[in-house]
């Protein structure tokens, strides 16, 4: 089975930094990794072939040190990896960055399966696998926990907030997964060895034959305005006693300050 | 540190080493140091990173033959935990002989699954009454037919009862004194073999340290290794090849109480500032890294030795193990000291760090045993350049 995993190359650290004048992260001085859930998304990816047969190609749009992050993929076990970089791809929001991702895709010929990570632990916006979907127009599955696959049918199990949901989804699909999933695998030395020499697919906007109007800044429909902390809440309040008491108290507090 | 001119494949093998062993030894260390849990989750962790075949030919599975990138290994794994550390080189021990005196039969048939982290390897040359002076062994291995006949008891044995091959020196001729013992390799399971007591240790706690006895045990033999008679032969050129590891094991486990010390020294406060802007603790902090580093040096220019393909390599590998391992006793107690009562809690790592120090002094040799080795090929040498 043929799978493709997008993957994002972000800063190393849950505490970005953003430079309050340009509305952008601050990546001077930051280490870049790949995703983590991007990583599980791998593994993933890993173990279907390891049952399945078939060929991993790990996919990123980003700049050319991205690199780098596609080759972490290759010490882990990925076939192939293939970085989609022009300067016209330069400020894509997640419409931009999904219309690019599917491009790719349609080159690169047969797959059976994408998989993504949830989301990205820079953006946090969870939109570029479904996106992908649509683009391509095959179902979609987001936040996988796990994956059996029975011939041309995805068996699935998704981590809601409550509940687990199984579900079952033809070929091809786009699957996003969450970090529960597996626990990814270090790198090899014969691995990592593999990745020196590895030669990294390029891919421009003429060769993935994107229409501009979908690409980089001009083809994002979403702009960022403004990023600011919000302000922390006040304490709350606890209130103790018998529940009859409790409830009198909230009503109290709810009528005095106009609620209700 | 000083710049010892790794190559790239040097420097994957430290930093993969490194890594796996931050993630899968550093959360667990102190627990297996409580309950003597064998390590297996972090073998099976070097055994998918490549990183149990760095001294096996790659013709039999391994990754090229070198004690240099085996002793770098061994030193970022100590680093983390000594235990897992020591149960990492002892497979190496096991494996060394037959690398050194097996047919190829016998190296195919045994070091590939070694070199895969598959399996593990052991090896069994001290007894109850047999410890410094090897030659006292009571160990027998009477010839009939075919086969050999082992009967006796080997103690305090690294990997005993979790490694599948072991290699074995017994007495088969008692009236050839030091020419009359022989090494077999053994598999676990054979009738006859069997583990006896696990120790119950101060340091490295979570190796296995376990007696093999032998009650007729038949071997056939196509399981001798060398020929028959050149057991010590067998044993005293594979301690001169793994001392080295020794020597690397020690290093790590200084590194990693040096590493401690250096960083609680600039995060403990006492008379109003870090106690690493004390000139005493940046004296004992000089001093540790110092010696460190000499220890690195001494044992890495001996790996190299090896690797360069010296003939003789007693006299280094000798001292590359005694400095190392007496800087490692010296360097961990010196991190307790700077710790102070902190250090001697189980709360932090560097009282484990002593514990398992100190085996270094004491096995594959004991220090006195290093320096009665070197002074006797000091003394070879000089005799023979006045020839
Ligand atoms: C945790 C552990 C793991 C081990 N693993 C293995 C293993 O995997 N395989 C294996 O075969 N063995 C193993 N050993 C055995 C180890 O190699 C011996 O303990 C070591 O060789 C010393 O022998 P001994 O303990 O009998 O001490 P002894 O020989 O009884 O020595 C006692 C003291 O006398 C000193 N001494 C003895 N003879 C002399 C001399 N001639 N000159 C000066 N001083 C002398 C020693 O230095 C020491 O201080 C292990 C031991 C331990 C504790
Ligand atoms: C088992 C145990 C039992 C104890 N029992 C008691 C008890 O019954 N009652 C009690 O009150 N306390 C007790 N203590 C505390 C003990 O007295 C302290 O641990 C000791 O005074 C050192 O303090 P510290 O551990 O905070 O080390 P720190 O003061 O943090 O010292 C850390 C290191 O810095 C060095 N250092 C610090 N300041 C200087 C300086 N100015 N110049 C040079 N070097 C310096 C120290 O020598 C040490 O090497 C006990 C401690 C232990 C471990």
């Amino acid at each position: 089975m043929d799978i493709i995993v997008c993957i994002k190359q972000v800063p190393d650290t849950t505490e970005v930094r953003i430079n309050p004048e340009t509305n952008t992260l601050i990546r001077e001085g930051v280490p870049s990794i790949v995703n983590p859930f991007d990583e599980n998304a791998v593994e993933a990816a890993l173990q279907l072939k390891e049952k399945h047969g078939g060929k991993v190609t790990v996919i990123t749009m980003g700049p050319p040190q991205a690199a780098e992050a596609l080759k972490t993929t290759i010490a882990m076990g990925a076939d192939e990896v293939v970085l989609v970089s022009d300067r016209a791809f330069a400020g894509s929001d997640t419409w931009a960055t999904s219309y690019t991702l599917s491009q790719t895709i349609k080159k690169l010929g047969h797959y059976d399966l994408i998989l993504c990570g949830k989301q990205a632990i820079d953006g946090d916006t969870a939109q570029v696998g479904p996106g992908i979907a649509e683009w391509l127009n095959i179902p979609q599955v987001t936040f996988v926990s796990k994956v059996e696959i029975n011939g041309a049918t995805a068996k699935v199990e998704r981590m809601l907030e409550e509940v687990n949901e199984i579900v079952a989804c033809p070929l091809p699909a786009v699957l996003t997964v969450v970090k529960q999933m597996n626990e990814p695998r270090l790198p090899s030395l014969k691995g990592m060895m593999r990745a020196k020499k590895a030669e990294v697919k390029m891919m421009n906007a003429a060769q993935i034959e994107g229409d501009p109007k979908n690409l980089g800044l001009n083809g994002s429909p979403t702009s960022v305005v403004r990023i600011f902390t919000p302000k922390a809440k006040g304490n709350g309040e606890i209130l103790t006693g018998e529940p009859a008491e409790i409830v009198d108290k909230l009503l109290g507090k709810l009528k005095e300050r106009k609620t209700i | 540190m000083l710049d010892y001119g790794l190559t790239e494949e040097q420097q994957m093998i430290r930093d993969l080493a490194r890594k796996v062993s931050l993630e899968k030894v550093l959360p667990k260390r102190a627990e297996w140091d409580e309950t003597g849990e064998f390590p297996w989750e972090a073998l099976k962790a070097y055994a998918a990173a490549d990183l149990c075949g760095l001294y096996i030919p790659e013709e039999l599975g391994g990754m090229g033959q070198s004690e240099f990138n085996f002793c770098l290994a061994t030193e970022e794994i100590s680093r983390v935990c000594g235990g897992v550390g020591v149960t990492f080189a002892a497979s190496a021990l096991g494996s060394v002989p037959i690398l050194l005196f097996g047919t190829d039969e016998q190296k195919k048939k045994y070091m590939p699954d070694i070199a895969a982290g598959k399996k593990l390897a052991a090896f069994g040359l001290t007894e109850a009454n047999a410890g410094s002076d090897a030659a006292g062994m009571e160990t027998t291995a009477k010839k009939d037919g075919d086969y050999y006949i082992l009967n006796g008891t080997k103690q305090w044995i690294t990997n005993g009862g979790e490694a599948e091959t072991y290699s074995v020196i017994a007495i088969s001729d008692k009236s050839k004194g030091p020419r009359g013992a022989s090494a077999f390799i053994l598999e676990k399971g054979m009738p006859g073999f069997t583990f006896g007591k696990k120790e119950n240790k101060m340091g490295i706690r979570c190796s296995a340290t376990r007696e093999l006895v032998f009650q007729d045990c038949k071997v056939h033999k196509s399981q001798l290794l060398g020929k028959e008679g050149a057991g010590f032969i067998v044993a005293m050129k594979t301690l001169d090849m793994t001392r080295p590891g020794i020597g690397a094991q020690a290093v790590g486990i200084a590194q990693g109480a040096l590493d401690e010390a250096l960083k609680y020294a600039r995060e403990r406060v006492q008379f109003g500032k870090p106690i690493s802007s004390i000139q005493a603790i940046q004296h004992i902090l000089a001093d540790m890294a110092t010696q460190v580093e000499a220890a690195r040096a001494l044992v890495y220019a001996c790996a190299r030795m090896v690797d360069a393909g010296a003939k003789d390599i007693t006299l280094p590998a000798s001292q590359a193990k005694l400095f190392a391992s007496d800087v490692a006793m010296k360097v961990t107690i010196d991190a307790i000291q700077v710790l102070g009562g902190y250090g001697y809690m189980k709360e932090y790592p560097v009282e484990k760090m002593a514990r398992d120090a100190k085996i270094t002094q004491i096995y594959e040799g004991t220090n006195q045993i290093q320096r009665n080795q070197i002074a006797l090929s000091l003394i070879k040498e000089l005799a023979s350049s006045k020839k």
